[in-house]
């Protein structure tokens, strides 16, 4: 199929950018989405164009480090799929493609289509842990967790981190990402020490790092590949609050 | 170049413990004085920085990726082994200790392998300690899974994600540390060389990959673990990123490279579907538990697979091998697939393609079952190939996937080069010629939770380190160096782009130093590979500047040292006469095609000393003494 892309190039940080016309034939739909761009930037750079930055690694969908807005969703349009698993057979013959980067303040723009996202990191950093050194375990089997609680604590641990809420969000907060990282140790009994703690600082962090606040609107649960629920948000506000009662 | 192993003395059983109460020890309130760089963020290189940093050392982190939770690990789907026997089903250090050394086929250290069962157990309880979801049978207690190679259920797991989970369980560590500001992260930044002083290593050179600046890192000791090489196949089940930059620079400052051609193909992966694909993806290994292997018997049979009797189709392993059928291990399984296609019996457009088939499984369990069991893996396949595999059969191909050749590395786990330690996938170890599924996890995180924590401290101890800065003449020189080679890469203009040298390698490789290989077809990679690199040389356009964030720059540098990289794996693959593990030699089979192993001349690890570049490298060996496991012929039939 022949494609029309319009992609958003940047030269780097201090660039304004803008959107810029590639015309793209013979697009075969058993490619993927990334496979499409590896094409393109084939032929620019035998054209003496510099190929589109974009990021990417895995290709399998769980590193979370592709990160495109196509036509104005994160991923794309296929449902509970990354940017590097989704397929040309989405598209067809003739379509107009919008390529651009995550947008938000917290994630400013390297070059092109590459954000620098480390503000999740510095999330992290505030909380996103059990503190265990290495060496102080005991066995493995002496805490016992249902299989329903654990499913749970597995269902947020999910997360890919690829900021896709963020990118999807209108005031562009990162509440289901912290949600994530908050219960899936506030479903396990590893993580109750800090509970409070983790949930009232990783909010003081995601704060500093200028993210947006939440108004549940919920497109970043619709836009998540790995189906966080934001049921998790929830749980996250509880616990936030309850750091407040007892402080 | 002298190997010496450094294999305490003492049974098997004791050396560790014995090992560690040995080893000299450097004061709590001296850690902070010694600063280690760490290379590398991923299972092995990101619980190495969190612990030694725990214990009071200076740590510096690096990573080309944009954050330390996206290294590679984070892709590993099945599970990670270990020695618990909580199924009470026979299980024992012992029982791993030996079933590793058998699967690597004879071809790995005794000593490091049964420590690194030994170890295992903790692997799980830190894990679970940090709050990793393993999965749970319904009293709460930990669950199991079998892999391939093993007659006991010890592989623990997080649903198909059990790299990203141990892997965020490490990365919540260190990111603890960073936190309390004990270890400086630094992302985007690439090593780009080693730096010696005296002999030892004493730091690196790295380029920030978003401002092109390149600069130097002073510090007592290095610690890469950088991953495995399989991209030099080009197409791999390896992220794209995945590359041997940083141990080929290592080598060629004077680290020696142990069993380069030592490299694993896994035999259940999507199959090429042109020339447009950038990758492979992995089908897990669980799959052939239900699923069952065949091909026409007739060649270029077209019929669609439901057209097809039982009567004519050959489900080859099943076969071949009775006893362990679709569940033969890695190597076999893999090198069965190909000669069937060899034969004209492949499936798919291109015949390069298996049918692993469900239908059976699906009429004697029913599909819920078989859904309930696999559901996100037939889900994946489905998003990639578009078909439905409960209804036609997957089409799938052995691909690169793992590398058990890496940097020679002592007991210690530290390489040739004094100060330079290896852990993780990078270093060459414990695996031996093949490795079995689940173990890479556990490797990585042997090294970097429990072991090297321990053997840094003996070297810091033993050893006089001068304080040296950044103005040092060695560091300036290396800086030179490598501004040079990016230079030189901007400035050669021209007309090819590096993909297509990449690709053009690869291809080498796969033919002549894949699945199977013989002396003729390496004879033939030795004469190509220099020419692709003098070409790439002279001909290869990379366009931009230094000063940017530069993809094609750094992918460029990446591939030239693939260039360079793998002649060494074609020749060490030519100079072992014998077929072990993952190295296959046509010449060297039984008369049923089995491989055939010469454990009089080639009991040993190969170990490779840089002589200059297009220059034969110097052949040193480390001859492996079996003391406890008798040396046999590995039978699966
Ligand atoms: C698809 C797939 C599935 C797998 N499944 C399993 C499984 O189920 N069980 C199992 O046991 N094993 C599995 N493996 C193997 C296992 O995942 C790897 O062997 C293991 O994770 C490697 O860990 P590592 O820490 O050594 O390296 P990696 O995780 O590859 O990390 C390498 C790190 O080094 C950094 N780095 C590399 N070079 C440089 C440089 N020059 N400068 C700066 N940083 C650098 C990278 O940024 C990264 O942080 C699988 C592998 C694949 C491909
Ligand atoms: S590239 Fe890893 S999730 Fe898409």
């Amino acid at each position: 199929m022949n494609l029309t892309l319009h992609i958003w190039r940047q030269k780097d940080r201090n660039d304004t950018g803008k959107m810029t016309i590639y015309k793209l034939e013979d697009v075969s739909p058993d490619m993927s989405f990334l496979e499409m761009l590896d094409v393109l930037n084939e032929k620019l750079e035998v054209e003496g164009e510099e190929p589109v930055a974009f990021d990417h690694d895995c290709r399998e969908g769980i590193c979370g480090t592709c990160s495109l807005m196509i036509n104005g969703k994160a991923h794309g349009p296929r449902a509970s799929t990354t940017t590097c698993q989704l397929h040309m057979r989405e598209f067809k013959d003739g379509d107009e493609i919008f390529i651009e980067p995550w947008r938000a303040e917290a994630f400013p723009i390297v070059r092109d289509l590459v954000v620098d996202r480390s503000a999740f990191d510095k999330v992290i950093q505030a909380g996103g842990y059990i503190s265990v050194n290495t060496g102080n375990a005991q066995d493995a089997n002496c805490i016992p967790i249902s299989k329903e609680q654990a499913d749970i604590a597995m269902d947020a641990a999910a997360c890919i981190g690829c900021g896709a809420c963020v990118a999807q969000c209108k005031n562009s907060s990162a509440m289901l990402f912290v949600a994530a990282k908050v219960s899936q140790f506030a479903n396990l009994p590893q993580g109750q020490a800090e509970r409070y703690a983790r949930a009232k600082n990783m909010v003081a962090v995601m704060d500093d790092q200028h993210f947006g606040s939440c108004t549940n609107q919920y497109e970043c649960e619709a836009a998540c590949p790995k189906d966080i629920s934001a049921d998790f948000i929830a749980q996250l506000n509880r616990d936030f609050m309850k750091a407040g009662l007892t402080k | 170049m002298k190997l010496d192993s450094k294999i305490p003395s003492g049974p098997i059983e004791k050396k560790w413990d014995q090992h560690k109460f040995d080893m000299k020890l450097v004061n709590p309130a001296n850690k902070r004085k010694f600063k280690v760089i760490i290379v590398g963020s991923g299972l092995a290189g990101a619980s190495a920085a969190a612990t030694m940093a725990e214990l009071g050392y200076d740590v510096h982190c690096f990573t080309f990726h944009d954050s330390p939770r996206r290294a590679h690990s984070i892709a590993a789907q099945g599970g990670i082994n270990a020695a618990k026997n909580y199924q009470n089903d026979g299980d024992s250090i012992y029982r791993l200790f030996y079933d590793t050394v058998k699967g690597g086929d004879f071809r790995s250290r005794e000593a490091n392998v049964y420590r690194l069962a030994q170890v295992s157990v903790n692997i799980i309880d830190q894990c679970v300690a940090q709050g990793v979801p393993f999965a749970r049978d319904y009293g709460g207690y930990l669950a199991n899974r079998s892999f391939g190679g093993a007659q006991v259920s010890r592989t623990f797991y997080a649903r198909g994600q059990t790299g990203q989970q141990l892997l965020l369980g490490a990365y919540s560590a260190l990111s603890r540390q960073i936190g309390a500001g004990k270890v400086k992260m630094y992302n985007r930044t690439e090593m780009l060389d080693l730096v010696l002083v005296d002999g030892h290593a004493r730091g690196i050179i790295t380029r920030n990959l978003k401002t092109g600046k390149v600069e130097s890192h002073a510090g007592d000791a290095v610690v890469l673990a950088t991953g495995g090489y399989s991209n030099v196949f080009f197409l791999s089940t390896n992220a794209m990123g995945c590359n041997v930059t940083a141990a080929y620079r290592a080598y060629k400052k004077g680290a020696g490279f142990a069993n380069p051609c030592y490299t694993q193909i896994h035999p259940t992966c999507i199959p090429v579907s042109g020339d447009h694909q950038s990758k492979l993806t992995l089908m897990s290994e669980s799959l052939r538990n239900d699923g069952r292997i065949w091909v026409p018997k007739q060649q270029g049979d077209k019929r669609k697979p439901s057209e097809i009797p039982d009567a004519e189709r050959d489900y080859y392993l099943e076969r071949k091998y009775p006893s362990f059928g679709n569940l033969a291990p890695r190597d076999i399984a893999s090198r069965s697939a190909k000669e069937a296609c060899d034969e004209g019996r492949g499936v798919g457009e291109t015949g390069l393609g298996v049918y692993l088939d469900f239908r059976d499984s699906i009429k004697r369990l029913g599909k819920d079952v078989i859904e309930q069991r696999y559901g996100n893996l037939f889900e994946m396949y489905e998003r990639i190939t578009d078909e439905n595999p409960y209804q036609v059969p997957m089409r799938i191909f052995p691909a690169p996937h793992y590398t058990m050749g890496g940097l020679w590395v002592d007991y210690n786990l530290m390489s040739t080069i004094p100060g330079l330690h290896v852990l993780g996938e990078a270093n060459f170890s414990d695996h031996g010629a093949n490795r079995l599924g689940a173990s890479a996890l556990m490797q990585g995180l042997a090294d970097g939770y429990f072991v090297i924590p321990y053997t840094i401290g003996h070297y810091f101890a033993s050893h006089k380190i001068e304080k040296i800065t950044e103005d040092h003449p060695a560091f300036k020189e290396a800086e030179a160096e490598v501004n040079q080679k990016i230079n030189k890469l901007l400035n050669v203009k021209g007309s090819r782009t590096t993909d297509s040298f990449h690709k053009e390698l690869g291809r080498v490789m796969w033919d002549n130093c894949g699945m199977a290989r013989n002396k003729k077809g390496l004879e033939e990679a030795l004469k190509k590979i220099p020419s692709i690199r003098e070409e790439f040389w002279n001909n290869v356009k990379v366009l931009g500047e230094n000063e940017n964030y530069n993809v094609a720059l750094e992918k460029a540098g990446r591939v030239a040292d693939f260039l360079e990289f793998g002649e060494m794996m074609c020749l060490d693959a030519l100079r072992r006469e014998e077929s072990c593990g993952g190295h296959f030699r046509t010449e060297h089979q039984t008369e049923e095609g089995e491989a055939k192993r010469n454990d009089k001349d080639f009991s040993h690890a190969t170990v490779w000393e840089f002589q200059g570049v297009g220059k034969e490298p110097v052949e040193h060996r480390e001859q492996l003494e079996f003391e406890n496991v008798a040396l046999a012929v590995r039978s699966y039939k």
